[in-house]
């Protein structure tokens, strides 16, 4: 019996509860002689470093020295993808930027010290607004296009068209363990850092151009993050490279840890998205044609936009084939945080649009909008505006059916409708949405993985493998890839720290792949050790090697299964043979690849597939709502691990339901960001948790190709709150007098959102 | 400079004393000077209970608490949890800890200490809540991963595995179709 496809919990439940699993701040106390980094930020949200003088910072008791742009003996640059990221700005671009950083015996001492620096600075004009920035063709990147058919004709042939925008706001990560770094020389006198990340590489990468050094000379261990969810996927390095700067000048292992009100003000968010569109459509509500412009407010530097905004255009499909397209999207700069990758990566954004479209259409149409939604979904042969053929197209409709029957939707829309029309103040609301995101990273030399995996003479396996456990369950579901494919009980198994120094060059934690690439090489090195088992097992066990089963710790063989060695015994064995007992594993996710020229390609290995139905109740007299009831049906492939991709689905859907509901960012006319906590903006707490909340995984879909059948979990159930938002609108329209139109309702939907769109419908109701 | 301070402090059963600067709060005392870091740092000012402590049996806020005022008091952190349970006669960890040990509740598990802090000062006053009770009493803990669901699970089936009753099966179906 194994351990694999097994609801077991977290691996490192057992360490959290008891408050021995540590993060990166908590290895604080072991390093004696400890530095603390404080940041100096500046006051404003465009400005020239004038002059910059630490004399009376160093005065302070305790501070050790101020970090500046003098003190980087490699290059002060840290952007990812483009060099337009200093790490000490002459140019500050963003309010609360830091500009210095002030190192100090203890935390008080470095903030005090921080306090003392005279920075004078020439305020310069800042663009905070996303129109104004528009407006002002303050872009970071050039048109991103993708196009299928002729829109233009499209939209003339059809016999309906609709023009409209939708703002999308933006969201703050706000995972609970905020951005953390420890850096030391290690017993070489080179550089080791303990870093948040979910990208050991890459940190590795900036940590060496920030010091002048070869990455060999520098090594990154990510232990495990309090969460990340794209937050710390680049934006990581910056405090990493901090803290080996300082570590790296004065010999001293050196600390950075945000404070939350450092965290929000310093790293980016979601992306808000302005989007534009037109779309043609007939009197059933086929979608024919259809022309957007996304407009992604991606902050003062490039990051990851560009992939981001790739990946809306990749979404703005959805389920839902459109013949004539043109998707065109742009980065535009602002003097704001550089938004960054998020859970979804863009999708979400590109998905809201074409929901909102369907939207739009249906009641417009005056048509039901589950049926505009199912009417046009993909089918078999259909391509994307991208030019990839979709895969599995059925998987919708059959999800569809599934999720509507399970959920008793037709017979709650009648009780729905039969509630309102008698409570004139509370409206209920329902609505199902559809979900298909692509899986892989758009970069095609990202889709690589790898594992080293050693077994010890006494049959104890160590397994290292370069994605990093960030809350996501990833160590879980690998330790199960590995007790299985070895064949040994899962207490056989040691998950090791994620670190530079045993898996070279590796890709992000992202884009939901963790499992699809490390599971891959992971199984590979597993297999390749397990061979060279079984050829020393075979002959003590008279049977040839292929003949061999590895279960839960025996050595058998198919047709004697009584007669069994400990996988122990076979180790030793092995050892004493010289038969090596270390492995390494490798994959490459096959075929991905795209044209930006040409706008088309194959960028996605699969698609995975959701719906979710939510039933909401508005109070017509304040906006104020509650979620009554959620429904989820989603595709996992055969499930590694139901518990952890469970919550994963439930995790995904609340945190969408933050953001289309909850979460608001606001940014002083200043430009400083006035939702820096928890207590003026909103999460979603226990109060927000649906009091009925049902998640089923898809069955019969075991997905070809992909480690032991299983398909990528992560950012797909976000988007299944979708529905959320849609259940409100329909909540909304029933406080009208029940003629077709748009409704419209601004995103996040706040109760202060919802409470301005139930005015409108009112008014409108009203004139009718 | 502040002055450093002499604390007595009861924490999870012992005496302690030690010496720290006299505006420190009782998380700053605990993952800095005492090297007890279960009690996690969200997010500094009261927000986000992930430095939740038991005092005289009461969830507080250690982000939040003067050290200084916590002497006198019993303090319970994460870490005490289990060794107090076995010096009542229990065995193992204390059964919240062991309910969200095996509930799945939890993902990156940094809101967990202050999670289950809550809840056992919820079950020690209140051994049978109702749903509502739960999410009153954990509603100044925020968790970012999970959907709270395998959150509310585990309280469920701490609180009936207390009372010797057989606790609600998973509301959720594995496979269908
Ligand atoms: S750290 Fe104390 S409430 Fe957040
Ligand atoms: S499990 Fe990550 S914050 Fe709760």
């Amino acid at each position: 019996m194994t351990s694999l496809g097994k609801p077991i919990a977290h691996e490192s439940a057992c360490d959290h509860v008891t408050g021995s699993a540590l993060y990166t701040d908590d290895l604080a106390g072991r390093f004696p002689g400890l530095l603390h980094a404080h940041p100096v930020t500046a006051p404003h949200a465009h400005a020239r470093v004038v002059a910059l003088d630490p004399s009376a910072a160093l005065a302070e008791p305790g501070v050790v020295r101020v970090l500046g742009p003098a003190d980087v003996p490699g290059e002060n640059q840290i952007g990812p993808a483009r060099p337009d990221e200093p790490l000490f700005p002459s140019e500050v671009m963003f309010h609360g930027q830091a500009v210095a950083w002030v190192l100090a015996e203890s935390e008080e001492s470095a903030r005090r010290g921080a306090a003392a620096v005279r920075v004078d600075y020439q305020p310069l004009p800042a663009t905070l607004d996303l129109e104004a920035a528009i407006a002002a063709e303050q872009f970071l990147t050039d048109p991103l296009r993708l196009q299928r058919g002729d829109a233009a004709a499209g939209l003339e042939r059809a016999p309906h068209r609709l023009t409209g925008e939708l703002f999308v706001g933006g969201q703050e990560h706000f995972y609970l363990e905020t951005q953390s770094a420890i850096a030391h020389l290690d017993e070489q006198g080179r550089v080791f850092v303990h870093s948040s990340t979910q990208h050991p590489s890459e940190t590795q990468e900036i940590v060496a151009r920030v010091l002048g050094l070869r990455k060999h000379d520098v090594t990154v261990q990510c232990l495990r993050m309090g969460g990340a969810f794209g937050g710390k996927e680049v934006q990581a390095n910056a405090w990493a490279a901090v803290a080996a700067l300082g570590a790296r000048l004065t010999g001293r292992p050196t600390r950075v840890r945000l404070s939350r009100a450092h965290d929000t003000t310093l790293t980016g968010k979601r992306h808000p998205v302005l989007g534009r569109f037109e779309v043609g459509f007939d009197a059933q509500g086929t979608l024919l044609a259809l022309r957007m412009q996304l407009f992604a407010d991606g902050g003062w530097c490039l990051d990851l936009s560009e992939p981001i905004v790739y990946r809306a255009l990749f979404h703005s499909d959805n389920a839902y084939r459109i013949r004539d397209v043109e998707l065109v999207g742009r980065v535009v700069r602002t003097h704001k945080t550089s938004m960054t990758a998020f859970r979804g990566f863009g999708g979400p954004q590109g998905m809201i649009m074409i929901e909102e479209i369907v939207d739009r259409v249906a009641r417009t149409l005056g048509i039901e909008p589950h049926q505009v939604r199912e009417r046009n979904f993909y089918r078999e042969g259909d391509c994307t505006p991208y030019g990839q053929v979709v895969r599995d197209p059925d998987r919708m409709p059959r999800i569809w059916g599934e999720l509507t029957a399970s959920c008793d939707y037709f017979e709650r829309r009648r009780q729905i409708a039969e509630h309102n029309s008698r409570a004139p103040h509370a409206k209920r609301g329902l609505a199902i949405t559809p979900v298909k995101f692509g899986i892989s990273f758009t970069t095609a030399f990202f889709n690589q993985g790898g594992a080293l995996v050693l077994v010890y003479a006494d049959g104890s396996v160590q397994v290292n493998h370069g994605g990093t456990e960030m809350g996501q369950g990833l160590h879980t579901k690998m330790l199960q890839v590995a007790a299985h494919t070895l064949g040994v009980p899962m207490a056989a198994v040691r998950m090791m720290p994620t670190q530079t120094d045993k898996v070279p060059n590796t890709s992000a934690t992202a884009a939901s792949s963790g499992a699809d690439l490390n599971g891959a090489a992971l199984k590979v090195a597993c297999e390749t050790l397990r061979a060279r088992l079984a050829e020393v097992a075979a002959p003590e066990l008279g049977a040839a090697p292929d003949e061999l089963v590895f279960d839960e710790g025996r050595v058998f063989a198919r047709s004697r299964p009584e007669r069994a060695l400990t996988f122990s015994h076979v180790a030793h064995q092995a050892h004493f043979q010289r038969v090596p007992l270390l492995a390494t594993g490798y994959y490459r996710t096959p075929g991905i690849q795209f044209d930006k020229v040409t706008g088309t390609g194959k960028p996605f290995h699969y698609f995975a597939y959701g719906a979710a139905a939510t039933e909401v109740e508005v109070d017509g007299f304040t906006g104020m709502y509650s979620v009554r009831r959620v429904d989820i049906l989603h595709d996992v492939g055969d499930s590694l691990s139901p518990l952890v991709d469970r919550g994963q689905i439930e995790g995904g859907f609340v945190q969408g339901l933050g953001w289309l509901t909850l979460e608001e960012l606001v940014w002083n006319a200043d430009g400083r960001l006035a939702t820096e906590n928890a207590s003026t903006y909103k999460l979603p707490g226990l109060g927000e948790c649906p009091p009925i909340f049902n998640v089923a995984l898809l069955g019969r879909a075991s997905e070809p190709d992909v480690v032991y059948g299983s398909k990528a979990v992560g950012e797909p159930p976000f988007m299944l709150a979708i529905s959320a938002r849609e259940a409100l609108r329909d909540a909304v329209a029933a406080f009208g007098a029940g003629a077709a139109g748009v409704v419209e309702l601004a995103s996040p939907a706040t109760p202060e959102a919802v409470f301005w769109a139930v005015e409108r419908v009112r008014r409108s109701g009203s004139k009718a | 400079m502040p002055g450093l301070r002499s604390l007595n402090l009861t924490l999870n059963g012992d005496l302690v004393q030690v010496a720290a600067p006299e505006h420190w709060t009782l998380l700053e005392v605990l993952r800095y000077s005492l090297g007890l870091t279960g009690s996690k740092q969200g997010c500094d000012k009261g927000d986000c209970g992930a430095c939740t402590v038991l005092m005289d049996g009461e969830p507080v806020l250690a982000c939040l608490t003067l050290a200084a005022a916590a002497e006198g008091k019993q303090i319970v952190t994460i870490e005490g949890l289990a060794p107090l349970h076995k010096r009542a006669g229990g065995s193992g960890v204390d059964p919240v800890q062991d309910a969200f040990d095996r509930s799945g509740a939890l993902q990156c598990g940094f809101c967990q200490p202050g999670m289950i802090l809550s809840a056992k000062a919820l079950l020690d006053k209140n051994p049978k809540p109702t749903r509502d009770e739960i999410k009153q009493a954990l509603s100044g803990n925020l968790c970012r991963c999970t959907g709270y669901t395998q959150i509310l699970e585990a309280v469920e089936v701490a609180a009936a595995e207390a009372r010797g009753e057989v606790p609600p099966g998973p509301r959720w179906r594995r496979f269908e179709g």
